[in-house]
């Protein structure tokens, strides 16, 4: 049984005990208030909402730090109004998300059909074509890239991990790979082209050129991944497998890499799908063209980001009679939803590999 | 005597020869990767930098020609941060400190899709959608503010201005300094926030005194690679503006400055021989800047963390 009661909250409050504080409910009463407000008003004055929303937004922001003030003191108030300011801004990035997505998909839907993902652009006029080349293009110069890339990625990072430990060429080299994931991608795509053009002669444009090009971006991604989960392999195991005799490299092959294979592969997956929406390097390097191109190394060959921008820049026009807007920009938003969806859908696998392949180790160390 | 130490290394095999070498390989692989983008951009871009008169057009020569490139480069990374680094740092907060730990990391994983957007599906958005979209708030803009050299018109009619793709580059540029803001946030020593907490600080207080003081120089370098980021991209520039060589300060009219990056990419298909030389040589500018500037927010990275290890 307790003994003492408590106090008389208006008493506490009155007395100088307890600072008043404001209701529990009272974000969201400001925040109807800000929003009914608001709507009157642009419904009154004919906005439009999206004008609403912004003063909305802007009447919560003034309205409920100064209630606030008025009841609680000067530093709840600035406490208020820093926390409606952080949601804010979390709120209003959000918006192109959502909106950006949304575009893409409601006007990329009514682009696709299976012409679009069978047939080239070879002689197409207003309506046809569809994007075969460019997403043959896009899998074979992304592979490529891969393929180049991720054998000197993970090699480099066994490096740092197994055998630099921290001297000069390591340090260099973590260096280097920093300042790497910096390299603007067009500058990536100017070194290939610098490279192609000194061999070939400067009329040259082939897919492997833009290969070269991704891969000099993702590098540094598959590194800076191996790297961080090699890190993680505990250090007893390596022991372990040196005091059986194990030589080194085959306690890295069999033993280290892997325990870590599944974060390797996560890291390159995320690589890829960093690399597959790079446009500007692929303009300079792959050149684009109208027909379906398998050979990496002889004659342009066209990738779905520049298809993309193709499109948009060069939209052609509608035959007369028909209205709306011109062909390529639909043909640009379907392609942009297939862009899209591969790439959600290597971040997902990514994801999804990650966990499956995740070693049975002591997760808290 | 008769004892002596076994020899100190054991034999070398041939495996462990060729794994050593093959990993010292691709670390030696990345350093001439980068030593040759500057290598072969150089010997490539040497003669642009000497040309003709008649290949600068309608400049005279590279200073003049590179000049506006670099000042539109300059301009459209500078508006960007302006609109990105607020927000970046505010959800950065809000991933942190605000929004409840279980939800904090999902949010901060729909932040980092914001980044798997292809650029050029950005630019596709901004030259259809955002662009229409600003033009009530350009007009606005220059009926209300046209004194401040920024809005002084005349309003565009595309919607496709330095703002639009400003705005554009900002959402590039969230997620990647949202990314290391939030790091360093949390790296702040539970201790000093509990400390402020315990002193009566509301969360604010407890932010201002405990976490930004810890957090200055990890956000400097999280700006400064977004600085990077906005200052190389290419596709989202390219596609929002159509750009003449002008220095101006007006973000809401059809005539724009072009970017380095953009004009590489607008002018590369009908480029003469002459003319490549040109643009990579001012791909080099571009590279140089932006080395810099990376090399900059990694070197106060790294000076904070020793001094944080002190």
């Amino acid at each position: 049984m307790s003994t003492t009661t408590p106090l008389e909250r208006d008493f506490a409050v009155s007395a100088g005990l307890v600072q008043p504080k404001l209701p529990r409910g009272a974000g969201l009463l400001v925040a109807v208030l800000a929003l009914g407000v608001s709507g009157l008003l642009a419904l009154l004055l004919g906005w439009n909402p999206v004008g609403g929303l912004v003063l909305a937004a802007v009447l919560f922001v003034i309205g409920f730090p100064l209630w606030s003030a008025l009841l609680e003191g000067r530093r709840s108030a600035v406490d208020r109004l820093a926390t409606s300011l952080v949601c804010l801004a979390f709120g209003v990035v959000l918006v192109p998300l959502v909106w950006l997505i949304w575009m893409v998909v409601s006007k990329g839907l009514s682009a696709i059909s299976i012409q679009f993902l069978t047939y080239d652009m070879r002689g197409a006029l207003a309506h046809g074509g569809g994007i075969y080349h460019a997403l043959i293009g896009t899998l074979l110069v992304t592979l490529a890239a891969t393929i180049i890339s991720v054998p000197i990625g993970i090699f480099a990072a066994i490096y740092l991990v197994e055998y630099g430990k921290g001297n000069r060429l390591a340090r260099v080299t973590t260096f280097l790979v920093d300042v790497m994931t910096g390299i603007p991608s067009i500058v990536a795509g100017l070194f290939a082209l610098a490279l192609l053009v000194l061999i070939f002669g400067p009329a040259i444009r082939i897919g492997f050129g833009g290969s070269i090009a991704l891969s000099l971006l993702m590098i540094p991604t598959v590194v800076r991944s191996t790297e961080e989960m090699l890190r993680l392999v505990p250090s007893d195991l390596r022991e372990a497998s040196y005091a059986l005799g194990v030589p080194k490299w085959r306690t890295i092959s069999k033993m280290v890499v892997p325990t870590a294979i599944g974060g390797i592969v996560t890291g390159v997956v995320l690589a890829i799908s960093r690399v597959i929406g790079e446009t500007a390097p692929l303009l300079i390097v792959a050149g684009n063209t109208d027909s379906l191109n398998w050979n990496l190394f002889n004659g342009r060959m066209m990738t779905l980001p520049v298809y993309i921008f193709q499109q948009y820049s060069s939209p052609g026009v509608l035959p007369a009679g028909e209205v709306g807007d011109p062909p390529g920009y639909a043909r640009a938003w379907g392609a942009a939803l297939v862009l899209i969806v591969i790439v959600m859908l290597l971040n997902l696998g990514a994801r999804i590999i990650g966990k499956i392949f995740a070693p049975p180790t002591d997760r808290r160390r | 005597m008769s004892v002596s130490a076994p020899s100190v290394k054991p034999p070398r095999r041939v495996g462990d020869r060729l794994f050593a070498g093959a990993a010292q390989g691709a670390a030696l692989i990345i350093m001439l990767a980068l030593a040759g983008v500057f290598v072969f951009l150089f010997i490539e871009g040497l003669p642009g930098l000497h040309a003709d008169e008649r290949i600068y057009q309608p400049a005279t020569n590279f200073a003049s020609y590179v000049g506006p490139l670099v000042y539109g480069t300059v301009l459209a990374a500078v508006v960007a941060l302006v609109i990105a680094v607020p927000f970046a740092i505010g959800v950065a907060l809000f991933i942190s400190h605000y929004a409840p730990p279980r939800i904090a990391a999902p949010i901060a994983y729909v932040i980092d899709l914001l980044a798997a957007v292809p650029s050029v599906v950005y630019g596709l958005w901004g030259g259809l959608a955002l662009g229409q979209a600003t033009k009530p708030v350009i007009n606005w803009l220059y009926d209300n503010l046209d004194f401040i050299p920024f809005f002084a018109g005349p309003p565009s009619v595309t919607g496709r201005t330095m703002l639009t793709a400003g705005i554009v580059l900002a959402i590039m540029v969230v997620p990647i300094t949202t990314a290391i803001s939030r790091e360093v946030f949390a790296q702040t020593p539970r201790l000093h926030e509990e400390a402020a907490m315990a002193l009566g600080a509301t969360r604010w207080e407890t932010i201002r005194l405990a976490v930004f003081p810890y957090a200055k120089s990890g956000l400097v370098s999280a700006v400064m690679l977004g600085l990077g980021r906005a200052l190389g991209e290419t596709m989202a520039v390219a596609m929002v503006l159509s750009a003449t060589p002008i220095v101006t300060l007006n973000l809401i009219s059809d005539t724009n400055p072009a970017t380095i990056a953009s004009n590489i990419a607008s002018n590369y298909k009908e480029a003469s021989p002459d003319r490549q030389a040109v643009l990579i040589a001012t791909g080099l500018v571009l590279f140089a800047v932006t080395f810099a500037v990376n090399f900059l927010a990694r070197l106060v990275v790294a000076r904070s963390e020793r001094g944080v290890t002190r």
